[in-house]
């Protein structure tokens, strides 16, 4: 095998405003869930936040703090996490009452009794049937699980909660339900989300604003309908004229496909990493990483941004 | 005895297409069904008195036009792979009849299969799991040559392989000819399962879900080989998906299956823009839209859909649908016509 570092997320910055959904977009290997995972310090022992800060509610910075503190203070109480694949994600030999119960326990000081109150009351929330409490994963279907991912992030009144692909491999009338879930809830609760998915389609029906990712780098963030109907980014530009939808039912337009495959990590191109795909690169896009700016209501890292106003460079 | 035969042969030829002369037809299936038996445990071989089995693909007919694309669409345990595998034979099915043009296959011996199926070939769905790790990408895409004794000499296997590369955008082939699949990105090892199922110059093609397991920028680069191969090669496509959103970019027809049945099926435009099944309506609606602007109207279903095994009586579809009444408990719904080209089996549409 080779050996190298992979710069999994290099030098990216954004923010997540109370009350809002955040949707971090980009193809595999783009460093989604990396992100996830460094906010929650949960990434794998080989892996290692080497710069930057990631600060909660305007004062803790979460790389500086211990793992006793995360574990106590942070993780569950302030940031809960949904995973995607909800059949790994819970624990088959125990009922789904007692992963609930148990993740309260862990984090505030009440009573067995009010806990077992309070994780009715929260089954009642993502409809689910109260008296299935003491059922055990395998009892529920894919998409019931999933409600009851969503039950255990919300356990200890979380005021963030991370949702990696949540609605990836459920089908397409549960996912559905699965998002008019997490919309309601994050509105009763007025929830932060960092929603995280390769679907775009998904991202459009949830998601405040929108951050893309290519290579590891934030290669445009602005509010989800700039993203979708004025992109600026080459790389944004072609993914959205790449999406497929039900009502464009006949041939009228061609869908864009980026030629080329994603950068390897491990050798990542020099410069912008998406300048061996991209139709507008030029001498500088191979020298030199452009910084993020902002461009109108949104915020681009292209050196050529200016070509790509009013225009699809894709559609000529 | 004849007459029936008859009468049922020409309402099946009104499925999936206006009535046009038989040799227009690449594959027609009737009445299809594979019910899979249901292992039980020793002492209920003993104490039960009925077997049972799981209804895969229950009593569907449609037919695909030459140079069309037929789509055949539905979420999961919906019956809609096993179909595919069953037009290819590569499962037996538990009845019905299905025909490769005039030719009726169902019967047809082993060695006379053999002989078709370069004529009949099938894409993947997952290029990680399809193509054998420890193959060359020439011996891969070579395989279906040798195994059905296409070709003779190292030289010509070498000079079709190379074609095939180039015809699915794999350039230049020298490039790729002598990779293992591990070397090459999702979107390359798709294109390497397209260009083996093309090597034996098929003119039907089984794709089952080629795409999901694609980013969305590389999937459209296959969905518009797939429609760029078409025109080029005069193929037909048998194309599986549970993604609506793809199957509107690259159908004709479309069948839209639920537990084992198809519930409408039709023209796709006509399917997609005027839905008429309970099922086909809420599945649209359930579709996000790319576009931040549009929020949809949903329709929310009862439920979770049903056991294969032991099915609903009356409309397979009744104890979800928002709309059923006593009649669809107890009665099951055939196929209307709704407009030319169009079909849908619900007793609303009889109202």
């Amino acid at each position: 095998m080779e050996n190298g570092v992979v710069k999994a997320v290099d030098d990216v910055s954004f923010k997540i405003p109370t009350g809002k959904v955040v949707g971090l977009a980009g193809e595999s290997g783009s460093g989604k869930t990396t992100i996830a995972m460094s906010i929650m310090r949960l990434l794998p022992s080989n892996g290692k936040i080497v710069d930057g800060e990631i600060i909660l509610d305007d004062e803790i910075d979460l790389t500086k703090v211990d793992e006793r503190y995360m574990r106590e203070k942070i993780r569950w109480k302030k940031i809960a996490i949904i995973f995607q694949g909800a059949m790994n994600a819970l624990n088959p030999v125990l009922n789904v009452g007692d992963q609930i119960v148990e993740a309260i326990l862990a984090h505030e000081n009440v009573s067995r009794e009010e806990e077992w109150q309070r994780t009715k009351q929260l089954f009642e929330e993502v409809g689910l049937d109260p008296d299935r409490i003491r059922h055990y994963p395998h009892e529920f279907s894919g998409g019931m699980r999933q409600r009851v991912m969503i039950a255990m992030a919300l356990a200890c009144n979380p005021s963030l909660v991370i949702a990696d692909e949540p609605t990836t491999a459920l089908d397409v009338t549960i996912q559905a339900e699965i998002i008019d879930l997490l919309l309601d809830l994050q509105k009763a609760y007025n929830l932060s989300v960092l929603l995280i998915s390769h679907d775009l389609s998904v991202m459009a029906q949830m998601s405040h604003h929108i951050a893309i990712l290519y290579g590891g780098k934030l290669m445009e963030y602005g509010d989800a309908v700039s993203i979708f109907k004025k992109p600026r980014h080459p790389y944004t530009q072609g993914l959205i004229s790449s999406l497929p939808s039900v009502s464009r039912t006949k041939k009228e337009r061609k869908l864009v496909a980026i030629p080329g495959s994603p950068p390897d990590l491990l050798n990542p191109p020099a410069g912008c990493p998406f300048n061996p795909r991209c139709p507008i690169a030029k001498d500088i896009c191979y020298k030199e990483m452009p910084t993020l700016e902002k461009v109108d209501g949104s915020y681009v890292a292209c050196h050529f941004v200016d070509e790509t106003k009013d225009r699809n460079i894709w559609r000529e | 005895m004849l007459l029936v035969t008859l009468l049922t042969k020409r309402k099946i030829e009104t499925f999936g297409g206006s009535n046009r002369m038989s040799n227009d037809i690449e594959l027609r299936v009737e009445h299809l069904s594979k019910f899979f038996p249901v292992r039980q445990g020793l002492l209920a071989t003993f104490f039960s008195k009925e077997k049972l089995y799981v209804h895969a693909v229950n009593d569907i007919s449609f037919y695909v036009k030459k140079k069309n694309i037929f789509v055949l669409a539905g979420e999961s345990g919906c019956g809609k792979t096993t179909t595919g595998r069953l037009v290819l034979r590569l499962l037996e099915p538990t009845a019905g009849k299905i025909y490769f043009r005039d030719k009726e296959i169902t019967s047809l011996p082993k060695e006379e299969m053999r002989k078709l199926r370069p004529k009949m070939q099938m894409i993947f769905q997952d290029p990680y799991e399809s193509l054998n790790p420890r193959m060359h990408i020439r011996d891969i895409v070579s395989e279906p040559l040798v195994v059905n004794h296409l070709v003779q000499g190292k030289s010509e296997i070498e000079a079709r392989v190379v074609d095939a590369l180039e015809s699915v955008g794999l350039t230049p082939p020298e490039n790729f000819i002598d990779r293992f699949p591990h070397e090459l990105s999702g979107g390359q090892r798709q294109r390497v399962a397209v260009a083996r199922a093309l090597i034996t110059e098929p003119e039907f093609v089984v794709a089952d879900e080629p795409v999901s397991m694609l980013d969305a920028s590389i999937r459209s680069s296959i969905l518009n080989l797939m429609l760029e191969l078409r025109d080029k090669k005069n193929l037909t496509y048998l194309f599986i998906t549970h993604d609506l959103a793809v199957a509107s970019y690259i159908g004709d027809y479309i069948a839209i299956m639920y537990l084992g049945k198809i519930v409408e099926i039709g023209d796709i435009e006509k399917v997609m823009t005027n839905p008429q099944h309970p099922y086909t309506k809420a599945l649209i609606a359930a579709v996000p839209e790319p576009d931040p602007t549009i929020k949809k109207e949903r329709i929310p279903l009862k439920g979770e859909p049903p056991s294969p095994i032991k099915l609903p009586k009356g409309c397979i579809f009744s104890g979800r649908c928002p709309f059923a009444f006593e009649r669809c408990n107890n009665e099951e719904p055939t196929m209307i016509k709704v407009e030319e080209d169009h079909y849908a089996a619900c007793f609303l549409l009889e109202k």
